[in-house]
C-alpha cells in the first residue's frame, strides 16, 4: 500500500520536500525552542501571513514577498527585544500581530479570501509544483549547511549570551543572522503545514527529543527523526484517508509526544539509559 | 613584578548613583587577588568592565594594552560568574559546555603576540593540543572526565562551577575572573574548590583575581587581597589586611563604607 502510493509523481515530490522541511525545521527549532522562542515559529509565520497578501494585493508570487516581509519581521523582533529589553514572548505578540494586520487589511481591501490564500494557511504539500518542491530543496540544503557551519556559534548564545560575548562571539550579528534564517525556515516550511500550524513542526519534535536526556548532537537527531516520521505518516495517512495533511502531520507529532511522555512516566526512557550506561561500564 | 591588569581611577555610573568610584589597583603575574566588599560593593560591575560588558571612565588595561588592543585580548580572559542562567533542560553535556571555552587559533596566536611585545610570560599549556585533547585535558584538571558525557542541568552546584572553570582553562586564560565562585555551593565541594584554584594558580600559572565574603578562604588561598565597598579601602598583601584589626572589625560588621568614610586607609 505504501509502495502504491509512493508510485505517485505528487506524493514522491510531496514526500520529499516534507522530509527536507521537517529536517530544517526541527533543526531550527532545537535553538528556537532552547531560546524561548518557541512562539517564533507563529510569529513570522502571521507575518508571512501579511507578506503573502502582500504579494497577492500587488499580482506578485507571493512566496517571495512572504520572505521579504518574514526577514524584515524577524529582524524587527529582534530589534525591538534588544533596544526595549521587553522579553521574547512579547516581542513575538508585537510582531505577530502586526503582521496579521496587515494581512487582514490587504486581504479585505482586494475582495476577501482567495484558494492561494487557504492554502498558505493550512498549507498544500500533495498540490506543490516541480519549481515549488525544487525551490524547498535547494533553501532546505542552504539552510541546513548554514545551520550546521554556525551550530556552535548558536550553541553558544542559546546556551548563554553574556558568555558567549565574553567568549569573543559576534552575539549582535549572529542574533540577526538567527533570525533571518529562522524566517526563512518558517516561510520555506509554509507549503507543508501552513501558517496556523507551523510552531507544531518546530516544538513538537524538539520537547519530545529532550525528554530522552541526551546531548545536543543526539537531540538534534532524535528531533529529526521524530519530525520525519511525523512528516511521512502524515502525509500517506492524509493519502489513503483523503483528509488535509497538515492536520495529520500535526497528530501523529502530537502522539509520538504522548507515547514518549507516557514511556517516560513508566520509566521506560531511564531504564533504556540506565541499560546502555551499565553496558558501557562493563565494556569499559 | 609584571602588572598583569592595571585599573586607574575607574568610575562606573548607573542613572543617578555610583556603582564603583575612583577604583585604582594592579594585579601582578602570578597573584591569587581575593576582592572582598559587602554586596552592593560593586565587584561583579567591576568585573564586567573589565570583561568589556560595562561602560566606564577610567582606563583599564590588560598587559599594559588598552583600546583595540585590549579588546582582542578580551576573548583571553576566562571568568566564571557567581551563577550561569540556563535552561534547566539543555541539551549539552559536560564535554558540550567545556568545548564551548574554545576559541579560534587566530585570537590566541594574535593574543601572544600582543602579550610578548610587553615581553611577557603566557603559559599557554592549552594551545598546541587538538581541540578534544583540549577539553579532556581540562576536565582532567578539573576532576571531572568520568562526567563528561552527563548533562549539565544533573549536576551539583560545586560540578557546575568546575565545569566553567574548565571553560576557562581550554582558552589558555591570561587572567581568570572567579565572581563569589562557591555563593551556592555545599562546604566540602567549597574546600575543593579552593584547593582547584591554588593548583591552577601554582601548576597552570594563570593569574586569578576572586571576590569572595569568605575571609578564611581569602586569608588561606589569596596573596594579596583588595577590599571595597564602591570606592577602594584596602589594596595590599593579605598580611596586612588580616593584621588590621579595625579594617577586619568594620568588614565584618557590614558597616564598611560608614567607618570608612571617616577614615581612608589608602
Amino acid at each position: 500500500m505504501v509502495l502504491e502510493a509512493l508510485s505517485y509523481g505528487f506524493v514522491q515530490k510531496a514526500m520529499i520536500s516534507g522530509i527536507a522541511v521537517a529536517l530544517i525545521c526541527s533543526f531550527m527549532g532545537t535553538f528556537l525552542v532552547l531560546r524561548r522562542y518557541a512562539l517564533f515559529g507563529d510569529g513570522i509565520a502571521h507575518v508571512a501571513f501579511g507578506g503573502v497578501s502582500v504579494g497577492l494585493f500587488l499580482g506578485v508570487f507571493p512566496l517571495w514577498t512572504a520572505y521579504i516581509v518574514s526577514i524584515f519581521g524577524g529582524i524587527g523582533l529582534q530589534k525591538l527585544r534588544q533596544s526595549t529589553k521587553i522579553s521574547g514572548d512579547a516581542a513575538v505578540a508585537v510582531v505577530l500581530v502586526t503582521g496579521l494586520s496587515l494581512g487582514v487589511i490587504l486581504v479585505s481591501s482586494s475582495g476577501g479570501f482567495s484558494v492561494d490564500l487557504f492554502s498558505f494557511l493550512f498549507g498544500s504539500i500533495l498540490l506543490i509544483s516541480n519549481e515549488d518542491a525544487v525551490m524547498i530543496l535547494t533553501i532546505s540544503t542552504g539552510i541546513i549547511a548554514t545551520l550546521v557551519a554556525l551550530r556552535k556559534q548558536f550553541l553558544q548564545i542559546t546556551f548563554n549570551e553574556e558568555q558567549a560575548k565574553i567568549s569573543g562571539l559576534p552575539v549582535t550579528l549572529l542574533n540577526y543572522a538567527f533570525v533571518v534564517i529562522a524566517a526563512v525556515t518558517v516561510v520555506t516550511s509554509m507549503r507543508l503545514v501552513g501558517i496556523l500550524l507551523i510552531s507544531a513542526l518546530v516544538v513538537i519534535p524538539n520537547i519530545s527529543a529532550m525528554m530522552f536526556g541526551k546531548g545536543f548532537k543526539y537531540t538534534v537527531a532524535i528531533s529529526m527523526l521524530i519530525s520525519v516520521m511525523s512528516v511521512a505518516t502524515g502525509i500517506l495517512l492524509s493519502y489513503y484517508y483523503n483528509v488535509a495533511p497538515s492536520g495529520i502531520i500535526v497528530m501523529v507529532a502530537v502522539t509520538i509526544l504522548i507515547g514518549i511522555v507516557l514511556a517516560r512516566s513508566a520509566g521506560l526512557i531511564s531504564k533504556i539509559e540506565i541499560k546502555k550506561k551499565s553496558q558501557v561500564t562493563h565494556n569499559s | 613584578m609584571t602588572s598583569v591588569l592595571e585599573i586607574e581611577n575607574l568610575v562606573i555610573g548607573y542613572d543617578n548613583h555610583l556603582a564603583v568610584d575612583k577604583i585604582s589597583f594592579n594585579v601582578r603575574e602570578g597573584d591569587i587577588l581575593g576582592i572582598v566588599g559587602p554586596n552592593g560593593a560593586g565587584k561583579t560591575t567591576l568585573f564586567r568592565a573589565i570583561l568589556g560588558l560595562q561602560k566606564y571612565s577610567g582606563r583599564i588595561r590588560l598587559f599594559g594594552l588598552e583600546g583595540s588592543k585590549y579588546h582582542s585580548l578580551l576573548p583571553l580572559i576566562g571568568y566564571v560568574p557567581q551563577q550561569v542562567i540556563f535552561e534547566p533542560n539543555f541539551p549539552a553535556t559536560v564535554y558540550d559546555v567545556v568545548s564551548m571555552g574554545i576559541i579560534s587559533n587566530k585570537k590566541l596566536v594574535k593574543g601572544a603576540k600582543f602579550v610578548q611585545q610587553c615581553g611577557c610570560c603566557w603559559n599557554q599549556i592549552y594551545s598546541n593540543l587538538g581541540n578534544d585533547n583540549k577539553v579532556m585535558t581540562a576536565l582532567k584538571t578539573v576532576g571531572l572526565e568520568s562526567l563528561k558525557n552527563r548533562r549539565i542541568g544533573e549536576l551539583s552546584g560545586g560540578e557546575l562551577q568546575r565545569v566553567f572553570i574548565a571553560k576557562s582553562l581550554v582558552k589558555d586564560p591570561l587572567l581568570l575572573i572567579l565572581d563569589e565562585p562557591v555563593t551556592s555551593v555545599d562546604f566540602e565541594s567549597q574546600a575543593k574548590f579552593y584547593e582547584l584554584i591554588k593548583k591552577i594558580n601554582q601548576e597552570n600559572q594563570i593569574t586569578i583575581v576572586w571576590s569572595s565574603h569568605d575571609l578564611d578562604a581569602i586569608s588561606k588561598y589569596a596573596s594579596r587581597v583588595a577590599c571595597m565597598n564602591k570606592k577602594l579601602f584596602f589594596h595590599g598583601e593579605k598580611e596586612e589586611f588580616f593584621s588590621n584589626k579595625d579594617l577586619l572589625k568594620t568588614y565584618t560588621e557590614s558597616s564598611m563604607q560608614m567607618h570608612m568614610h571617616s577614615h581612608d586607609m589608602r
